[in-house]
Order: C-alpha cells, then structure tokens, then sequence
C-alpha cells in the first residue's frame, strides 16, 4: 500500500447528485472517482460496489461494500458501508467456533453491532470482488488475482458465526450483479483520457487490419449481427463518452467481444468446436485448451454467470446462424487466451520469464495462421508484454491502480462475468503500451523503485521468524501437592492467582468504575497508579481487565482490545511503540515506523477501532530523555478519535511531578491513585484468604509474620515468601516428629534467616589477620577521627596490635591481599588498587557493627 | 546443601517457581556446593526425568544484558538458534524469550534452572532488566524456574533496585569458612593424602604415613597456624600445598617440613621488597633520599630536584664511598625506579611539565625499606647508617 500513500489520490462524485436531504443538507451520489495524480488513473466505485477501506494494518485493508455515498454539510464526502471482517478481526477464542481452516481470502458477513459503518470516502482504497458461497461450497480456485476476491460464506455477529440468510446471500448476489453492468459503463472512462488517442487509433487499425485478414469475412458478418448485440448498445454508449474512437476501433472491439464472451461461456462445447475446426492452430492447441478448460470452469463456478446469460443467448444464436465465422473467431480467441494466461501467469509467479515468453512462442507460432505482419505484430507484443511485465512485478500497482495498464487489467478480472468489454480492453492496453513506449517506459522504471522500497519491508528473516517460542514440555507430569504443608506452600506462592483480592475492594472498584465510565462513553482517558512493590498495584489492574473482558463477553460494555506493556520488559523505552503496535496489528516494524504508524491510528477517526486498554507498568523507565515516549503515550488520549485508554503504574508518587515535564505531566491529567502498603491486618486476612480450607498455621504464627512485614515495607510478596520458608523449616523439622502446623518458632527461624545481617556473620568467620586489620581500621579511625584511611596508616597499626598479640606481623603484600578479600566481600570500600599503599579504604558498616561483631570472641 | 537439594527438588518435582542467592567469602565453595547439588539431583530418577535444563551464566562473560540473552537463548536450545548462533536484535531476542517462557505452565514445560554466576556483575546492567525479567517469571504462573545467584558481596541486597528486591524471594544461603584450626588441620591432612585407588599401595601407605607425621610436626603446624591466621580460603592452602608438593623428586621422594616452610616463605614474600634487592647502590640510594623526604614532609609529595637535592647533600656532608654522579645518571637510575612503580607519579606526565618537577609519590613503607637494607649484599655501611637516620650526617 506504499504506493497508494505515495500517490495523492482525488477523490470526486461520478454523475450528479441523485437525491439531496435539505435538512441535513447532504447529497447522495451513485459513485466516487478516485483520481491519481501520478499515474493518472481514474477507478470509478458505485454504489453496491466490495470496496477495501484503509484500516489500522495498512497490509490488511478491511472489505466493506459500499451502501450509500453522500456529501454532508461540511462537504466532507461519506460513505456509508456494509462491513465484512477477515479471520484476523475476529478474535483468538471465538475462531474455534469456525470448526474449518478458513483460506486468507474468507470473509465474513460482519453484523456487530457498535462497528460506525459511515466513514470517510478518502478512506476508501479500491473496489474488489467478494462472492457469496454456500456453506458446503468449495472454494473455486482462483487463478486470477488473488488479493482482489473474497468469499463469504458465514456471518460474524460478535459472538458466533451463523449461515447467511438467504435474503443477504440474493443481495450479495444482486449487488454482483448489478456490478457488473456498472462497470462496463465506468470501464468506459479509463482509456479516455490515459491513451494518445490518434496512436491507438492506427495502431488498432494495423491490428483490426492483421486480424481481419483471418476473419475478414467475419468483421463483415459481425458488424450485421452484432448491430443488435448488447454489446453494440454499450459500445455506442462508450463512444458517447469517448467519441475520440473511431469505426475502426469500434469495429475491431466488435470483433473481439462477443468471440470472447463466446469462447469462454461456450466451454466445453467450444473445445469440442475447436479440435474439429482449428486444425491450423493444432500445435498451439493443446497448452491453449488447458487453460481454458480452467478458465472456463472458473468462470462456471463462479455464480455471477447468470448477468450474461442473455448475452449467451445471444451470441450462441450467432453461433448458430454462422458456424464459420465461430471457427475462425475462435482461431482468433486462442491468441486471445494466451496472452491473457500468460498475464495471468506472470501475476502469479512474478519473476517466472518463461511463461510469458512461452506465449510468445506460441503467439509466434499462431502467427502461421496469421500473416507475416501480424507477425511482427505479436513480436512487437511480446516485447511490449516483457516491459509490462517488468511492472507488473510489483503486484501493488495493480491493486493501486495508479498505472493505468493495470486499472484495467485489474477491472478485467472483475470483469469475468461479464466478459464483453474485457477484450477490447485487453487490446487497446496492449497496443497502447506499444505505441506510447514512454509510458511503458515510465512504469518500467517506476516500479523497481517501488519494488526496492518492498522488499525491505518484507525482509529477509534473519531470525526464523516463525519460530515459535516455546519451552520443551516435561516428560513426567508436575506432582501434585502430597501433604497439608506443600499444598500450603503452593498456595502462598505469589504466582497463585487467588479469586479475589483481598483489601484492595475499594481499589478495584475505583480503577473498574473508571474504565467503565471510559468505555461507555467511548472516550479516553489517563489514570496513574503508584505503590511501593509488592502492594498489589499490577494485581489489581489486571484483574479488572479480566472482569471488564467477562462484562464485555457477556455485553454488558462495548468490546475492547486490552494491550499490556511493560518498562522492564523493554530494552528501550522507544521499543514500547513497537510493541503496542503488535498487539493492535500484529506487524513487526521499526521502533520509529511504528510511532508513526501508531500516532496515524490514534489520531484519525477509524471505522471500525475498538476501545484499547493500555496498562504501562513500570512506566518510570520509560523515561527518555526528551520524554517522547511519555508524551505521545499520554497525548494520544487526549485526541478526539483516539478511544484509548491508559493505566499506567509506577512506583513513585509523585513521578508525574518529579520527572516528567510540565507538559507530559498535564496530559497524564490528575486521576491518581495510590496504593498503600498494607497494613498487618491486611496482610493477615490475605494469607488467611489464601489458606482459607488448609490447615497449616498457627494463627499466632500468622499475626507474628504480618505484623513484622508490615513494620518493614508492607509488601506482599515478601509476607508470602516467609510464610513459605517457614513452611519449608516445619516440614524439615517434621520429618522427626509427627505431623505439625507452622508454629511461631518456625516463623521466627524464617523471619530471621530473611532478614538478620550478613556482616557479623562474615566478620566472626573471617580470618585472625582478617579480624586485626578491621581491628586496625576502627584504631586509625579513632586516632584521624576521619572515616576513611590509606592502607599505609592502617598497616602500622596492624602491626602494632601483632606485637601486642604476639603473632608475627604480616608482609604488605598479604596486608594488600586480606584487603581485597574483605573488599571483594564489600565488608571494606576500597579503591583501585593501582594506588597500592595509599589506596584508601572505608568501612561498610557501622564501626558499632564490627566493634560488636569483634568483641563477642 | 539440604536446604538447595530440597528447593531444587521442588522446582523440578513439583514444578515451583523460586529465586536464591548463595553468598560466601572467595573460595568458601559456592560453585562446589552447587555442583555438588545438580549431582545428587541427577540421580534422582525422577527428576532426570524431567529434564532439568540450566543454563549458566557467569557475571563475568555475559557481560551485558544481550550478550546474556542471547547465552540463555543458546543454552535452551530455543528455535530460533540457528546453528549455535542466535541472531537478530536485542529487542527480539528479549521478546522472544519472554513469550517462551510466558506460554509454559507449572504442570506442562520443564523446569528451567537458571544459575548466574558473580550474581553482583548483573546488577549493574542498565535497568536490571534481565533479573527483573527472571524474577518476574520465577513469581508468576509461568514455566517453573529457579534462579540461583553466586556472589560474594555481602551487601549483594542493597544493590538489587526496589522492584527487583521485591520480586526475589530472599532465600540467602550464606556460605563461610566457619572451621576452626583442627578441622583445618584435618582437611590438610585429607588434601595431601593418596587415595585409596592409588597403583602403587606400598608407595601410597608410605606417603600417608608421612602425611601423618608431618600433621604432628610442631613446624608443620606453625606454617598452618600462620597460614590459617592470615586466611581460612582454602585455595591458598592449595596453592601452598602445591609449592610444597612440586619440591617431591625421585631422590626425594616425600614430602618435608623444610618443603613446607620453604613453600610458606615463598608464599608470603614481599613482592615490592623483593625488587629492592635487585636494585644498585645508587637506586638504593635515591629510595633513602625518598624515604627521608618523606620523613620530613609527612608523606606530601616530592619532585625528582628535591631528591637530588637530598642525594646531593648525602654525598657531599658523609659519603666516602660512593661516586658523585652527574646528574642525568642520577635521573636515569630515578626513572628506573619510576618503571619498576616503586615511585608513583600523582597526575600523569605532560608535555608541558618539566620531568624534574613531576610531583610522585613513593610506593613502599620506610619498615619495607629497611627490611630491604638489611638483606642487601654489600650495602655500603655509611650509606645504611645514613637510612638509619636523615639527620646522621650532622
């Protein structure tokens, strides 16, 4: 689609206004032009047209049919659509509901409500086919262009897929139909106004002149027969529009459609017809005929055949009044049909040369029929065909529209129900691109460009991309918790997810009243939430987007997306944009694409976005530097169609007034809350909650570990941690005895492996020359009264207390060696050690702690 | 040991999530321990069973986050390691891996044993996003892991920042040398002898024997007394032992108690003294100039003229034997002292700084330098009389 954001594109009415509302002063328009300046092209949608909307993921556009198209007030052109939905809108739980692989070019009939259906017309990218298929119906094998076509088949109303009625199934049907005759007449416009008109004009006289050679006498027969054909009656219409043309095209035109719409239509018959007729073209033959048997079962499998049956009737009438004249038209159609396959062919293998080339041959060889000229004719064809080609590589341009070549070779494959005007187009594109080399040229040159721009998007895949992240499975399944203590235990793991949170009601219900609130009014929002750790913050949150998620299940709130990020989880703050972006979309892009990317979906009003619930937590570490991050985080909020929704969650405060900038801190708006640490009732009831049907502690045990958390940092997860220890310490006592609760003494054990000091400990266990050279510290310190010292001074002091112990004083290089020891123990700070002698050296600890810790021997 | 046994038993039986942290002096065995532990792990059935990875990094090779992630991502064999090689950005590889991590749960994927060794290098990778990451995942109901810590900082807890702290579950198991003289003696004993697989039996019970004898010596004892005074790591017993053990020749077939003390003087040998002696009288001279200069000043820093001014004076007032040397000899020989970092310069040498009065500082002790004189050969005396005293020459 770079190409189409490339390109400025016009967007005008088609036709007058068809009725207009004077109170709300709109009017309503049967069709929109959508105009590119670059490529000059110009696609006509009409009403009851499958469009593609530009949606959120610019590779996923949406499908929508076009039900009413109006200009407002405002004159800001409208569209009021029809949704359908992709596989990938609808969400991962409901898909199994489909019990079937779905293809990528399955849609569905989309009936949720709450979806705006009116748009902007600018949003509008082309039209495409969709064809509504029977549940049990295969899926017809599309050999055309694939990006272009859909199927329906079930309908989508948010909750389950259910079969399309048969009333929405014969309007789909309908709205096919009614396309079809649409579009030749909009067909009518593209040539005009693209083809040097006097060129195309001899050259589809040299053609018609080549080509009659063969069936000259048919040109005769059909300008008689056809005078009646509906296909003169459009003609005439599309010389209305394009009166530049002359007979000869007109002629030529003639000529070809109805062979073709006859060609394929007739099938298999026609096959027959041609094994016993075309003995001329027998070495060609064989290849031809297998393309159209396909093409021909396409075109029957499709169900919009029946707009052309009457032209069928026509035209088999015509068969029957002139059986020679068939033969040779299908002598014609061949090369017809292959240079349409091998089209068709390059489109789907994009860089396979030999395919078209292969036509080529076979063109050259059908050239036995025709003359020497016609010939060189397909000669210059076929080079004219190897520079489309060149362009057609990028298949964008196609759907794009932006080169006209390709708008109608598009539109020809819409078209292949209604046949009768594809050829013609087929023709005059062909002979165009020859006479107007400059703009084959162009389009040559212009494409690898686009090309190059693709590919690095796409990427070569360093990484297996599709690697799928996972973790081996074990091969002895987890034991189950055996005894009253270990089931316990797991119970008071913090990663225990409990029912309910207990003491954060009031919390809960704050954050919960505020989204809500948010999403019915379909609005966004802000909300900070701060805490010290382990106080339930990140908890809290999630469990009420678990309740929002069940209330929206059960429709009781608009649907919305949920999308979590985390600043520890980042590498860097700007990666936060890329993620957001892949849980929205689903695409992997560059951090700075992505903020583009993201601030484009926020700040336009999207069709069919949902409201998106963002948690940032640990959003202190996404501060930068210029604090982008956090300034567009929480200015995207703020704008009109943006419906998200932020909580964000940080320890500190008063963050907002601490980092952040004035103008960052005023978008992230004044709703806070803070979390207390809990106190130690609270902490009691949570472990009592979590334990509640166990018998595993003593209620005193319980009491003593709450109160001590609470006095340190009222963290939770550190109240469970040491009910934990405490339940490992019983079992291990346990093992002697019979069979016991968590007592206090236990829980003191635990309390006071958690938190007693390492120092006195390593101080007590350390060496004797360990214990002196502290001892040498505290007396330099005393004597400096400066609480730092070089080791030179500590040394003579050193050596002064082995005197005093009678021990043998040590060298300086084991004084420098105990040194390191207790620096590498951080009992000591000590600087580089490239100072040698007057490196100085800080205690780390109180001089109380260690003077404690050496008194005690 | 019981208590790491155990809290690996559980993570792997039970399929539990923990975090702990062995800390211990150098050389206390925290890695022993811990080998020690996957050991015995490895042969309960029923863990082998599950497959316990663990990845291993050490503080000191992973030296960033990435470099980390990327280890991890090696070592679990994940799918997207191409060839022992994990590509693609930071930004990936930490997503990547916490998806795969995120889709396991207690019941369902292996348990994955995490192990960082020099536990305090981690901390201070920016954010310490990786153990946060870790401990995140060791506190949620994801794939079970354990993450255990090696480290030898003590204050290894203040280091950890709020939210990390919070996410560990302090389990501290703290490793120290808390043996006395006589168990030291008894795992001297154990070090030295031969196992009992050894080939030559007569060879070995004669070596024991010894080993024996010598635990007895009051020498022996004396050289392990100091040695265990001034360390209770128990690698410089190794390496004592080893000195000791390489003097063992087929002439001399066991091992002694002079081997022992000759070890033990070797071992704790003053380097910087030992350059001393290979100095020349002049040098010898400059460092008593220094040494004096020092005396006067209390340790302020000198210049090369103060020192040379000082020399000046010695050889003028008291020397009798010693060559007055021109002054560019004397400051040739001056930075020699400066190569051998006897003599440390306070800023680094400029261009625009005249030599002369680059401001250094004297690296050694007046005790180390008198030691040094002492065992000089043929120290002149007036110049040892002169290091006795500044003020003899008067």
């Amino acid at each position: 689609m770079n190409t189409r954001q490339q390109s400025k594109l016009i967007y005008s009415w088609y036709g007058k206004p068809l009725g207009s509302d004077r109170k709300l002063r709109t009017s309503q328009y049967k069709g929109i032009l959508i105009t590119s300046e670059s490529s000059k092209t110009e696609t006509c949608i009409q009403l009851g047209d499958f469009i593609l909307v530009e949606g959120v993921n610019a590779d996923q556009p949406y499908v929508a049919q076009l039900m009413d198209l109006y200009e407002d007030g405002a004159q800001h052109k409208r569209a009021v659509v029809q949704w359908f939905c992709r596989l990938e809108e609808i969400p991962q739980n409901k898909r199994k509901l489909l019990k079937r692989e779905i293809s990528a070019q399955e849609v569905f009939f989309d009936q949720v409500l709450g979806y705006d259906t009116d748009i902007a017309a600018e949003t509008v990218i082309k039209s495409i086919m969709v064809l509504p298929l029977h549940l049990g119906e295969e899926l017809p094998i599309i050999t055309l262009n694939k990006e272009q076509t859909f199927f329906v088949r079930q309908s989508w109303d948010g909750k389950c897929f259910k079969v399309l009625s048969p009333d929405t199934f014969s309007k789909l049907k309908e709205a096919n139909k009614k396309r079809g005759v649409i579009m030749n007449s909009s067909k009518a416009f593209i040539p005009s106004d693209i083809l040097t008109p006097v060129k195309k004009e001899t050259e589809s006289v040299v053609q018609s002149a080549t080509k009659s050679k063969n069936g000259d006498m048919e040109i005769e027969s059909k300008h008689s027969s056809s005078k009646s054909s509906l296909a003169k009656e459009r003609h005439s219409r599309r010389v209305a529009n394009n009166d530049i043309k002359t007979p000869t095209a007109r002629k030529k035109l003639e000529l070809k459609s109805p062979t073709r719409s006859k060609g394929r239509l007739l099938g298999s018959e026609v096959l027959g017809l041609l094994d016993d007729d075309c003995d001329a073209v027998a070495p060609l033959e064989p290849s031809a005929t297998k393309r159209k048997v396909k093409f021909t079962n396409e075109t029957l499998g499709s169900p919009p055949k029946i707009p052309c049956s009457n032209e069928k009737s026509k035209s088999t009438s015509e068969t029957a009044e002139d059986p020679q004249r068939f033969s040779d038209t299908i002598r014609l159609s061949p090369y017809t049909k292959v240079k349409d396959f091998s089209e068709k062919d390059k489109k789907l293998h994009e860089d396979d040369d030999i395919v078209p080339l292969d036509g080529c041959q076979r063109l050259s060889s059908q050239g036995l029929v025709l003359t020497p000229r016609s010939r060189r004719m397909c000669a210059q064809k076929t080079s004219a065909l190897i520079a489309e080609q060149i362009s057609m590589l990028d298949g964008e341009d196609f759907l794009s529209g932006s080169d006209s070549s390709y708008s109608s070779s598009g539109e020809e494959e819409e078209d292949d129900d209604d046949d009768v005007p594809c050829t013609p187009e087929k023709k005059t594109k062909s002979s165009r691109i020859f006479s107007t080399p400059k703009s084959s040229r162009k389009s040559a040159v212009h494409t690898p460009a686009k090309t190059l721009k693709k590919t690095p998007l796409q990427g070569t895949p360093r990484t297996p991309r599709n690697a799928t992240p996972e973790i081996p499975r074990r091969i002895q399944a987890a034991q189950e918790p055996a005894s009253v203590l270990e089931e316990a235990r797991l119970r008071l793991h913090v990663s225990a997810v409990p029912e309910s949170l207990p003491c954060r009601e009031e919390e809960f219900q704050d954050i919960y009243n505020f989204v809500e609130s948010k999403l019915l009014d379909g609005t966004g929002g802000c909300m900070y939430i701060s805490g010290v750790p382990g106080t339930g913050k990140t908890a809290t949150v999630h469990e009420v987007v678990r309740c929002l998620q069940q209330a929206a299940e059960n429709d009781e709130l608009p649907p919305f997306q949920f999308v979590e990020i985390n600043g520890m989880k980042l590498t860097d703050p700007h990666q936060a944009y890329v993620q957001i972006l892949e849980f929205l979309t689903g695409q992997k892009v560059t951090a700075t694409h992505a903020a583009v990317l993201l601030a484009k979906l926020f700040s336009t009003p999207g069709p069919k976005r949902k409201t998106t619930v963002l948690i940032v937590d640990e959003l202190d570490l996404l501060w930068t530097r210029k604090q982008n991050v956090m300034y567009n985080l929480f200015d995207w909020p703020t704008q009109k169609h943006s419906k998200l929704i932020i909580l964000a969650i940080a320890n500190t405060m008063d963050l907002p007034e601490r980092i952040m900038m004035n103008r960052v801190a005023s978008r992230l708006g004044l709703t806070r809350m803070s979390f207390q640490p809990y106190t130690y009732k609270q902490l009691q009831q949570i472990i009592s909650s979590r334990l509640k049907g166990v018998k595993a502690f003593e209620e005193d045990a319980v009491q003593l570990v709450s109160r001590k958390v609470a006095a340190l940092s009222g963290d939770a997860r550190r109240c469970l941690d040491i009910c934990r220890r405490a339940t490992e310490i019983c079992e291990f006592a346990r093992q002697k005895k019979s069979p016991e609760m968590v007592r206090m003494a236990h829980v003191t054990e635990a309390i006071d492996e958690m938190f007693s000091s390492p120092y006195v400990g390593a101080i007590r266990n350390a060496s004797l020359h360990e214990q002196i050279f502290l001892k040498a510290i505290l007396a330099e310190f005393r004597r400096a009264g400066v609480e730092e010292a070089t080791v030179q001074q500590i040394y003579h002091h050193h050596i002064a207390l082995c005197r005093m112990e009678g021990l043998q004083s040590p060298t300086v290089s084991e004084i420098m060696a105990i040194c390191s020891r207790l620096g590498a123990c951080r009992l000591l700070l000590v600087e580089a050690s490239s100072e040698y002698l007057h490196m100085r050296v800080r205690l780390n600890l109180s001089q109380d702690d260690v003077m404690y810790a050496l008194r005690e021997e | 040991h019981r208590h790491l046994l155990e809290l690996l038993r559980r993570t792997t039986v039970h399929g539990e999530s923990n975090s702990a942290l062995i800390i211990g002096p150098r050389g206390a065995g925290k890695t022993a321990l811990l080998n020690n532990v996957l050991k015995d792990l490895r042969e309960m059935k029923q863990v082998r069973e599950n497959l316990l990875e663990n990845p291993f990094l050490s503080g000191l090779l992973q030296t960033s986050d990435k470099v980390a992630l990327k280890e991890i991502t090696r070592q679990l064999q994940l799918e997207n390691v191409v060839g022992d090689k994990v590509f693609g950005s930071f930004a990936e590889n930490l997503a990547f891996l916490l998806e795969a991590l995120r889709k396991g749960t207690r019941s369902s994927s292996c348990p994955i044993l995490f192990v960082l060794d020099e536990f305090d290098l981690f901390v201070h990778h920016k954010n310490q996003t990786l153990l946060y990451n870790l401990f995140d995942i060791s506190q949620s109901a994801q794939t079970p892991v354990t993450v255990i810590g090696l480290t030898c900082r003590q204050d290894i807890l203040e280091l950890l920042e709020k939210r990390v702290k919070s996410r560990f579950s302090h389990r501290q198991i703290y490793l120290m040398n808390s043996f006395d003289f006589k168990q030291y003696m008894k795992i001297f004993k154990k070090q030295l002898s031969l196992p009992a697989e050894f080939p030559d039996e007569t060879f070995a019970h004669k070596w024991n024997n010894n080993v024996q004898h010598l635990s007895e010596d009051k020498a022996v004892q004396d050289v392990l007394q100091k040695l265990f005074h001034h360390t209770k790591d128990l690698r410089s017993l190794h390496l004592l032992l080893m000195l000791a053990v390489s003097a063992v020749t087929a002439q001399h077939p066991l091992l002694s108690a002079a081997d022992l003390q000759e070890a033990s003087r070797q071992h704790s040998t003053d380097a910087k003294a030992n350059i001393v002696h290979g100095l020349s009288v002049l040098e010898i001279c400059l460092i008593i100039a220094m040494k004096h200069l020092n005396e006067v000043y209390d340790g302020e820093p000198f210049n090369f003229q103060m020192v040379y001014n000082e020399f000046q004076k010695f050889i003028q007032r008291k020397a009798h034997s010693m060559y007055n040397f021109e002054k560019p000899v004397v400051m040739k020989a001056f930075e020699h002292l400066l190569q051998l970092e006897l003599v440390q310069p306070l800023e680094r040498p400029s261009a625009r700084a005249q030599r002369e009065f680059l401001l250094l500082r004297l690296l050694l002790d007046s005790r180390q330098i008198m030691d040094a004189l002492q065992l000089y050969p043929n120290c002149p005396t007036d110049v040892k009389q002169w290091a006795a005293s500044s003020l003899s020459w008067l």
